[in-house]
C-alpha cells in the first residue's frame, strides 16, 4: 500500500462519510439536490459505458430515463410496487437498445448517434401526445414514494439513503462488469477494434451489449427519478436533456470509473451555483466542454490525472506504473 | 386532387432544396475532413440573426444580407475551422463531435440570451403572392426559393467539376491521402469546404427563415433535417445530399398535409431509422467496404 | 502433405487499381511459407483478403477444404486462424500479461459464461507459459506501451499465438527489429512451428530472415504469383531476380 493508494482511500472514506452524514446538516432542498445527483449519476454511469468504454455516441439517454420514469409513475400509481418498475424499465430499455443498435452498428460513421437522435425526438413526441398513457403535457403527478418491507420512504432523508443505496449497488455492479473479461474486451473494442477482431473479439456484440446495458441503466435512473420528484412531464426527457447528459459524462471524464460521479456534480450543482447569471450557465457549460475537448478530451478526471503526474516527483518505473494505473481508465 | 398533389410536390421541392443546401455542406465537411458537424442546424439558424442585426443598424435588406453572408463565411467557415476543428481533430473524431454538440448549445443559448427568445419576423425574397398556372396554384415564394436554391446547387456543381480548384476539392473529398501525394494543398481545400458550407448555410438561412421565423430553436429541426437528408441520400456523395433533401422536403410536406399535427414531425425520423435499417449507405451511396 | 489453406484465383481491386490479380497457391500443414515481393506487389492486400479484413472481388479461400472467403476476422480467429499486423497493434494501456489474457479469452466458453466466470477467464496459466516462452518474464506486469519496439513485436506475435491457432499469418514480423531480437524471434517462431505444430505464413522484406526461416517461399509481383518453391530455388530463379532488380 503506497502513499498514493492510502491517500485515495482516505479521500474516499471522507467522501462516503460526508454523503452519509449530509441529511444531518442539510435542509430538505439540499437533500433533494444530493438525491438528484445520485439518481443522475446512475444514468450517467450507463452513458459512460456506452460512450467511454464502447466508444459510441448515444443521444438517447434522457429518453431511456424518461421511459423508466413513466414506467415507475404508471405502475406505482396503479398499485404495483416499485420492483416491478425496475424490471419493466430495465427490460424494455435494454431491448430497445439492442433493437436500435443492431442495424446502426453494422456501419461506421457514428450512425448510432443519428439513430438515437431520431429515437429521442420520437419518444418525446410519444410522451407528449399519448395523453391516455402519459398524461401528455400535463404529466403524471402524485407519484408515491416506495414502501420497503413496511418502512415508508416518504421522507427526504429516507428516500435519499434509498437513492444512495441504489447508486452503491449500481456502482458495484459496474465495477464488477469492468473487472470481468467483458471489461477487457471493452478496452480492446475502444482502443483498437481491428486488432480486437483479429483476436476473436466480437466487437459488434460487445458494443451492442454496452449500449443496451447503458440504456437499461438509464431506465433504472428514471425509475428512481419519478418517486424523487413525484411529478413527471415530458420536458426533462427531451433531446436537450440527452445532450446535457452526454456533455456531463464527457466533462466528468468518459471512460473513467468516477467520471459520471464528477460529471453529475457539475450538471446538478452548476445551475444552482450559477443561478444568479440566468441562462448564461448553459453557455458557460457548453464552452467549458469545447475547451476541455481541445485541451483534455479525457475530462476533469483526466485533467486531474495529468496535473497530479506533473506535480508528483518522478518515481521508479514499477511504482510509477502502479501510480498511473490507479488514475488510469479502469480495465 | 392531382392539383393538390402537384402543389404539395412543388412546395415540398422548394423546402427540400433548402434542406439540400444544409445537407450538402454537412456531407462535404464529413467527406473532406471527417468533421461531423452537429451544430449544422444552428449554422442555418444563425446567419438570419446576423442579417437582422445588420438590418437593425439601418441597412437595407440586400446590404444586410450580404453582410450576413460575409460574417457567416468568416465565423462559421474560417473561424470554425481554425478555432474549433483544427485544434481538436488531432484528438480524433469523437472529441470533435462532442465539441460541435457543445458549439450547437452555445450558439443556441447565446442567441436566446443576447438577442431574443421570441420569434422574429424575417423578410422573404419574394412577396407572399400566388401564381396560378392552369388550375394549379403556386406560392411565388416557393418558386423563388426553389430557383435560388437550384441556382446555388448548379453553381456549386459547376465549380466542383469544371474548375481546377473544384476538381482538387473533389479529389480531397475522395481520398485526402492520395490528393496530398498528388501535390494538392489539402489543408487549403479543406478550408474551402468550410467556406462553402458557411456560404450554403447562410443562403439556406435566408431562404428558410421567412417560413420558420427567426427563432433560436430553429437549429434543432433544421439540423435533424440536414442529417436525415445527408444520410438518406448517401453520406459519401454530394448528389446524395441533394436527392435526400428534395425527397425529405416532399415527404415532409405530404406528412404536414395528411398526417396528424402531433405526429407529422415523426415521419422524417421514421424514414431515417428505416433507411439505416434497410440501406445504410443511402439511396445514392456506394456500399462501403465492410467495416466488420 | 495436406493443404491446410488453399487460395484459388483471388482478386482484389480498388477502383481502377488491381492489387491482387488472380493469386493461387496452397499452404501445407505444418510448413513455414514465406511471401516476398517488391513493394506494391499486393502482399498485405492478399493477407487482408484471406483474413476477412477486406472483401475479395473474386476467387476463393479454403481452410481444410471449407470455404472461408469473406468471413469476418473474429470468425476466422475462432476457427484457428490468427495474425499479426504490419503496424504494431498491441494494447499499450494494458500490461503484458493482460494483453495476453485478452488475446486468449475469447476462446474460453461463451460471452455469457465469461461474464460470470473468473476475472481472467482462466487464461493466466496459458499467459504465463507464453510469457516464459517469449522470455518476457521480467516485463510481465509492465504496461505494454512502455516496452521497446522489439519487445512489443514479440508480444504481438505472442498474442497471435494465445488462441492456440493452427495457422498464423505474420505481416512483416521482423520490421524494425534489431539483430539480436531478430535471432530470438526467428528461433521462437521455429519453436512454435515445431512444438505446437502451428503452420506459419510470413510476409517479409528481410531476405535473410525469410530464406533462413521458411520451408517454401512464394514470390508475388504486381499482384500475380511469380514463383513458388524452396528458398534456394526461388533465390536463383531468373524471373525473381529480374522482378527485384529489373524494372
Amino acid at each position: 500500500m503506497n502513499a498514493r493508494n492510502v491517500s485515495l482511500a482516505i479521500l474516499a472514506a471522507i467522501v462516503v462519510a460526508a454523503l452519509l452524514a449530509a441529511p444531518l446538516v442539510l435542509k430538505s432542498y439540499g437533500i433533494y439536490i444530493l438525491s438528484l445527483w445520485a439518481v443522475t449519476t446512475i444514468g450517467a454511469i450507463g452513458l459512460n459505458l456506452t460512450l467511454g468504454y464502447a466508444g459510441q455516441i448515444s443521444l438517447a439517454q434522457a429518453a431511456f430515463v424518461g421511459i423508466g420514469a413513466y414506467c415507475a409513475a404508471i405502475l406505482t400509481k396503479n398499485g404495483y410496487p416499485l420492483p416491478f418498475a425496475y424490471v419493466l424499465a430495465f427490460a424494455s430499455c435494454f431491448s430497445i437498445g439492442w433493437i436500435l443498435g443492431y442495424p446502426a452498428l453494422r456501419v461506421e460513421h457514428h450512425y448510432l448517434a443519428f439513430v438515437t437522435l431520431a429515437f429521442t425526438t420520437l419518444v418525446y413526441l410519444i410522451f407528449r401526445n399519448e395523453e391516455w398513457l402519459t398524461g401528455g403535457v400535463s404529466g403524471i403527478g402524485g407519484i408515491p414514494r416506495p414502501v420497503i418491507f413496511g418502512y415508508s420512504l416518504k421522507g427526504a432523508a429516507e428516500f435519499y439513503y434509498f437513492c444512495l443505496a441504489n447508486l452503491a449497488v449500481v456502482s458495484l455492479a459496474f465495477w464488477w462488469l469492468i473487472r470481468s473479461p467483458w471489461g477487457r474486451a471493452f478496452v480492446a473494442v475502444r482502443e483498437n477494434p481491428i486488432r480486437a477482431l483479429s483476436l476473436g473479439v466480437d466487437t459488434r456484440r460487445y458494443t451492442l451489449m454496452a449500449f443496451a446495458i447503458g440504456a437499461g441503466l438509464g431506465g433504472i435512473s428514471g425509475v428512481l427519478l419519478a418517486p424523487l420528484v413525484q411529478f413527471i412531464d415530458p420536458s426533462p426527457f427531451s433531446l436537450t436533456a440527452s445532450l446535457n447528459l452526454l456533455l456531463m459524462v464527457v466533462i466528468g471524464g468518459s471512460g473513467y470509473f468516477f467520471g459520471p460521479f464528477v460529471g453529475a456534480i457539475v450538471a446538478v450543482l452548476l445551475p444552482e451555483w450559477l443561478r444568479f447569471s440566468g441562462g448564461l450557465y448553459l453557455i458557460f457549460y457548453a464552452v467549458l466542454v469545447m475547451v476541455l475537448m481541445a485541451v483534455c478530451p479525457t475530462g476533469l478526471i483526466g485533467l486531474a490525472g495529468r496535473v497530479l503526474k506533473l506535480v508528483s516527483k518522478p518515481a521508479a518505473p514499477a511504482a510509477k506504473a502502479a501510480m498511473e494505473r490507479t488514475l488510469e481508465r479502469t480495465t | 386532387m392531382t392539383t393538390e398533389i402537384l402543389q404539395l410536390i412543388v412546395s415540398g421541392l422548394a423546402t427540400g432544396a433548402i434542406y439540400a443546401l444544409a445537407a450538402i455542406g454537412f456531407s462535404l465537411l464529413w467527406q473532406t475532413s471527417q468533421t461531423i458537424n452537429f451544430a449544422q442546424g444552428e449554422f442555418v439558424m444563425l446567419p438570419a440573426f446576423f442579417i437582422l442585426i445588420a438590418g437593425n443598424l439601418g441597412l437595407p435588406f440586400w446590404a444586410a444580407a450580404l453582410i450576413g453572408i460575409a460574417v457567416s463565411v468568416l465565423t462559421l467557415g474560417v473561424l470554425f475551422k481554425w478555432i474549433v476543428v483544427d485544434p481538436m481533430i488531432r484528438h480524433g473524431v469523437m472529441p470533435l463531435v462532442i465539441a460541435t454538440i457543445g458549439l450547437a448549445i452555445a450558439i443556441k443559448e447565446s442567441v436566446k440570451e443576447f438577442y431574443s427568445a421570441q420569434a422574429q419576423p424575417f423578410p422573404p425574397l419574394a412577396e407572399a403572392t400566388n401564381i396560378t398556372i392552369g388550375s394549379v396554384v403556386f406560392s411565388l415564394q416557393s418558386l423563388v426559393n426553389l430557383a435560388v436554391a437550384v441556382a446555388a446547387v448548379v453553381a456549386l456543381q459547376l465549380f466542383l467539376s469544371r474548375t481546377y480548384t473544384g476538381r482538387c476539392m473533389q479529389a480531397t473529398a475522395q481520398n485526402p491521402g492520395v490528393a496530398r501525394i498528388l501535390g494538392i494543398n489539402v489543408d487549403r481545400m479543406i478550408l474551402y469546404t468550410f467556406v462553402i458550407n458557411a456560404a450554403l448555410v447562410a443562403l439556406a438561412s435566408i431562404l428558410v427563415t421567412p417560413i420558420y421565423l427567426a427563432k433560436f430553436t430553429n437549429g434543432e429541426t433544421l439540423g435533424i433535417y440536414a442529417f436525415i437528408a445527408a444520410i438518406i441520400g448517401g453520406f459519401n456523395q454530394v448528389r446524395g445530399a441533394i436527392v435526400g433533401g428534395l425527397i425529405l422536403g416532399v415527404l415532409d410536406n405530404f406528412a404536414a398535409a395528411y398526417l396528424s399535427a402531433q405526429y407529422r414531425n415523426a415521419l422524417p425520423l421514421l424514414i431515417l431509422i428505416l433507411v439505416i435499417l434497410v440501406r445504410p449507405q443511402g439511396l445514392l451511396g456506394r456500399a462501403e467496404e465492410r467495416t466488420v | 502433405m495436406t493443404a491446410l489453406l488453399s487460395v484459388d484465383n483471388l482478386q482484389k481491386h480498388f477502383g481502377g487499381i488491381v492489387a491482387v490479380d488472380g493469386v493461387t497457391f496452397e499452404v501445407h500443414d505444418r510448413e513455414i511459407l514465406g511471401i516476398i515481393g517488391p513493394n506494391g506487389s499486393g502482399k498485405s492486400t492478399l493477407f487482408n483478403c484471406i483474413l476477412g479484413q477486406l472483401q475479395p472481388n473474386g476467387g476463393e479461400v479454403r481452410l481444410d477444404g471449407k470455404d472461408i472467403t469473406g468471413l469476418r476476422p473474429s470468425d476466422l480467429n475462432r476457427r484457428g486462424v490468427s495474425r499479426t499486423f504490419q503496424l504494431l497493434q498491441i494494447f499499450p494501456q494494458l500490461s503484458v500479461r493482460e494483453n495476453l489474457i485478452l488475446a486468449g479469452q475469447e476462446h474460453q466458453g461463451s460471452m455469457v459464461t465469461r461474464l460470470f466466470g473468473a476475472r481472467d477467464a482462466g487464461m493466466t496459466p496459458a499467459a504465463e507459459k507464453m510469457i516464459d516462452f517469449f522470455r518476457l518474464r521480467h516485463l510481465a506486469d509492465e504496461l505494454a506501451g512502455s516496452l521497446s519496439y522489439g519487445q512489443q513485436k514479440l508480444l504481438d506475435a505472442a498474442m497471435a499465438l494465445m488462441s492456440g491457432p493452427r495457422l498464423v499469418l505474420l505481416d512483416e514480423p521482423a520490421g524494425g527489429v534489431n539483430l539480436t531480437m531478430l535471432a530470438d524471434l526467428k528461433e521462437r517462431l521455429r519453436a512454435i512451428n515445431a512444438e505446437q505444430g502451428a503452420t506459419l505464413v510470413v510476409i517479409e522484406h528481410n531476405m535473410d530472415f525469410v530464406m533462413s526461416l521458411c520451408t517454401r517461399v512464394l514470390v508475388l509481383a504486381e499482384g500475380k504469383p511469380l514463383a513458388i518453391g524452396k528458398p534456394e530455388e526461388v533465390r536463383n530463379n531468373p524471373k525473381v531476380i529480374e522482378a527485384y532488380l529489373g524494372h
